[in-house]
């Protein structure tokens, strides 16, 4: 396989099926670095590759269900995301320049999402984790309702940096049905936004470890100050139960 | 022949629209390009368009849009519409051969005003004249079925792709200061032209993507006003309930908002008591036009749109502004389609309206 730098696919007007396609072949062939112009609504972009080494660039809008399924690949985004990004991937980085919409990282098993802005509802959603597959989400701005919500495993880091003067850092029941992973929040939530499932602990060394290794790739993505992030307290969410729904249908 | 469970369709609706809030009005290019772009979400078994501003000379009149199954329905209507309405017009709508667009109803437009004598002696408004007339036509003319029904604006609509259906209906020779369109995945009917979307009367007209649970609720509550759903298909009701909050009891969008997208009664608890008593009040009075079940929708009307989800956001929407447009769609691409570089782009909570009007002082 011959060592190809870069490519540029010019994406418009052209259907998803067609440019991804363009985008797996071109891959194949060798190229470590493809940039995608024009991109507008095409789903399914890096869906199910595996290509440890290589990277996506997507200038414009890429479509729903971005990364689905991928195996290991970087996908750096510069503009908004839309929804399901990384939906049940398994290893790889996705950086978004941006916001995002819903259902972001929908059953995640593996790797890391990086989103400058904010994200919607239902982010998280069932998320998991197996041995050292640990997924972890980084969202800088704010979540919709459902943050986390039945999260098996992974880590959920929200640093709530385009937050207004009295505005939440997660919508309604973060959390609900929770029963594996952590969720660190840099905010503080009302009892009243947190799932039944979910409780409130202290923050411990190893924590701030976690989270200085994640802050640290943030700032350096996209360009905040590490101490201003890092002195505003951080909050810990862990399930109460492994199996909070165990005893509802034993009877 | 491949049967269910064999076969997926991995779609749900789209939906997309705009308003110029000067009344600037505008072809249908753009809201052709914006709502194919999300092909995917549909799967060609519906596609329609809303648009205001579109009869100017004839404003002042009801534009009644109709589907025929047969000239013989179309007979039994022309003779209710002589005995009831002065018509002005009375024309077939024009239309476009497309190879994909097939087994069109005979599709045909009058341009009408309620008779003076017939008013006086039905003892009714213009507006629930028309209401009742197209209730009858839609419930008891067979083969006759009214799709718009509103002054200076028009709902376009079949059983198609809408990027064909606008091609079929030569949309892109209409202009209007506000566009909406439907991608349709019919779930519970089989998809038929009377049942895609845009669903209208009067100047209503709503496009939805989701799935109406409380139908059942909502068109027994509606049939107690005399609206009548012909169609066994949820979206209607919509249009309906829009119909009797804003125009029979001339509620304000933002209650009517609270009416079919309630919040939860925890979150009732938590505000200040006079917001308190008045959501609680909302909630009472109108239980029964509560729309549960996924949804979102774009709600057009002369003056504006309303984009609204359901209060859990079970269905995606995205709005975004530039100068004097404000647009809102399924998709942000939807939007980046036809306007490159909005000046803010947002993702409305759930049950939080998206509520735009004509600048003060614009007539249209």
């Amino acid at each position: 396989m011959a060592d190809k730098q870069k490519l540029t696919i010019d994406a418009k007007g052209i259907h998803y099926k067609e440019l991804n396609e363009m985008i797996e072949n071109a891959l194949n062939e060798g190229y470590k670095e493809i940039d995608l112009i024009n991109v507008n609504g095409q789903r399914y972009i890096g869906d199910g590759l595996t290509f440890p080494d290589r990277k996506l660039n997507i200038y414009g809008t890429p479509g729903n269900d971005l990364a689905a399924f991928m195996n290991g690949l970087t996908i750096e985004v510069f503009a908004n995301g839309q929804d399901g990004i990384g939906n049940t991937m398994n290893a790889g980085k996705i950086i978004v320049h941006g916001s995002a919409g819903d259902i972001i990282g929908y059953g995640m098993r593996g790797g890391e999402i990086f989103i400058k802005g904010d994200v919607g509802y239902r982010v998280g959603i069932h998320m998991k984790e197996y041995q050292d597959k640990i997924p972890v989400l980084v969202v800088g701005g704010k979540a919709g309702d459902f943050l986390g919500e039945y999260m098996a495993g992974g880590r959920i880091i929200v640093l709530g940096l385009t937050l207004k003067d009295g505005e939440p850092i997660t919508g309604l029941y973060c959390g609900t049905g929770m029963h594996g992973g952590v969720m660190y929040l840099r905010g503080e939530l009302q009892p009243y936004q947190l799932g039944k499932e979910v409780k409130v602990v202290d923050m411990e060394e190893e924590d701030y470890k976690f989270i200085d290794k994640y802050v640290t790739e943030f700032v350096k993505l996209f360009g905040y100050s590490k101490e201003y992030i890092m002195s505003k307290p951080f909050y810990k969410l862990i399930p109460y139960n492994k199996r909070p729904y165990g005893k509802l249908y034993a009877y | 022949m491949l049967r269910e469970g064999q076969v997926r369709i991995p779609s749900g609706c789209a939906i997309s629209g705009f308003i110029n809030k000067k009344g600037v009005r505008i072809s249908g290019t753009d809201i052709i390009n914006s709502i194919a772009i999300m092909k995917e979400r549909g799967n060609g078994l519906g596609g329609g368009f809303a648009a205001y501003g579109i009869y100017p000379d004839r404003k002042d009149w009801y534009a009644f849009h109709l589907f025929f199954d047969d000239i013989k329905a179309k007979e039994d209507t022309e003779h209710f519409l002589n005995q009831n309405f002065e018509i002005l017009e009375s024309e077939v709508i024009p239309t476009r051969k497309v190879s994909s667009i097939q087994n069109s109803p005979i599709v045909w437009r009058y341009f009408v005003k309620p008779l003076e004598k017939r008013l006086r002696d039905a003892e009714k408004t213009e507006e629930d004249f028309v209401v009742d007339s197209v209730m009858f036509i839609n419930s008891r003319i067979e083969g006759a079925y009214v799709f718009s029904s509103g002054k200076n604006m028009g709902a376009f609509k079949g059983v198609g792709y809408p990027e064909d259906i606008g091609e079929f209906f030569r949309i892109d020779e209409y202009k209007a200061y506000i566009w909406t369109a439907h991608s349709r995945f019919p779930t519970n009917t089989p998809g038929w032209w009377g049942g895609a979307h845009p669903f209208t009367l009067l100047d209503w007209s709503i496009v939805h993507n989701g799935e109406i649970s409380s139908y059942g609720t909502n068109y027994r509550y509606l049939e107690m006003f005399g609206y009548k759903c012909t169609l066994r298909t949820d979206t209607e009701v919509m249009a309906y309930l829009f119909d009797l909050l804003l125009r029979k009891h001339k509620l304000s969008v933002e209650i009517a908002a609270k009416a079919l997208a309630a919040p939860f009664w925890s979150v009732i608890d938590r505000q200040s008591e006079q917001e308190r008593e008045k959501l609680r009040a909302i909630r009472a009075v109108y239980a029964s036009c509560l729309v549960n079940g996924p949804f979102s929708i774009i709600l057009g009307f002369s003056n504006g749109i309303l984009a609204l989800n359901d209060r859990i956001k079970l269905r995606p929407l995205v709005a975004a502004q530039k100068g004097d447009f404000v647009y809102v769609a399924s998709e942000e691409s939807a939007i980046r389609e036809i306007c490159k570089d909005p000046e803010k782009v947002w993702m409305p909570k759930g049950g939080e309206p998206v509520y735009v009007t004509l600048d003060e002082g614009v007539i249209v």
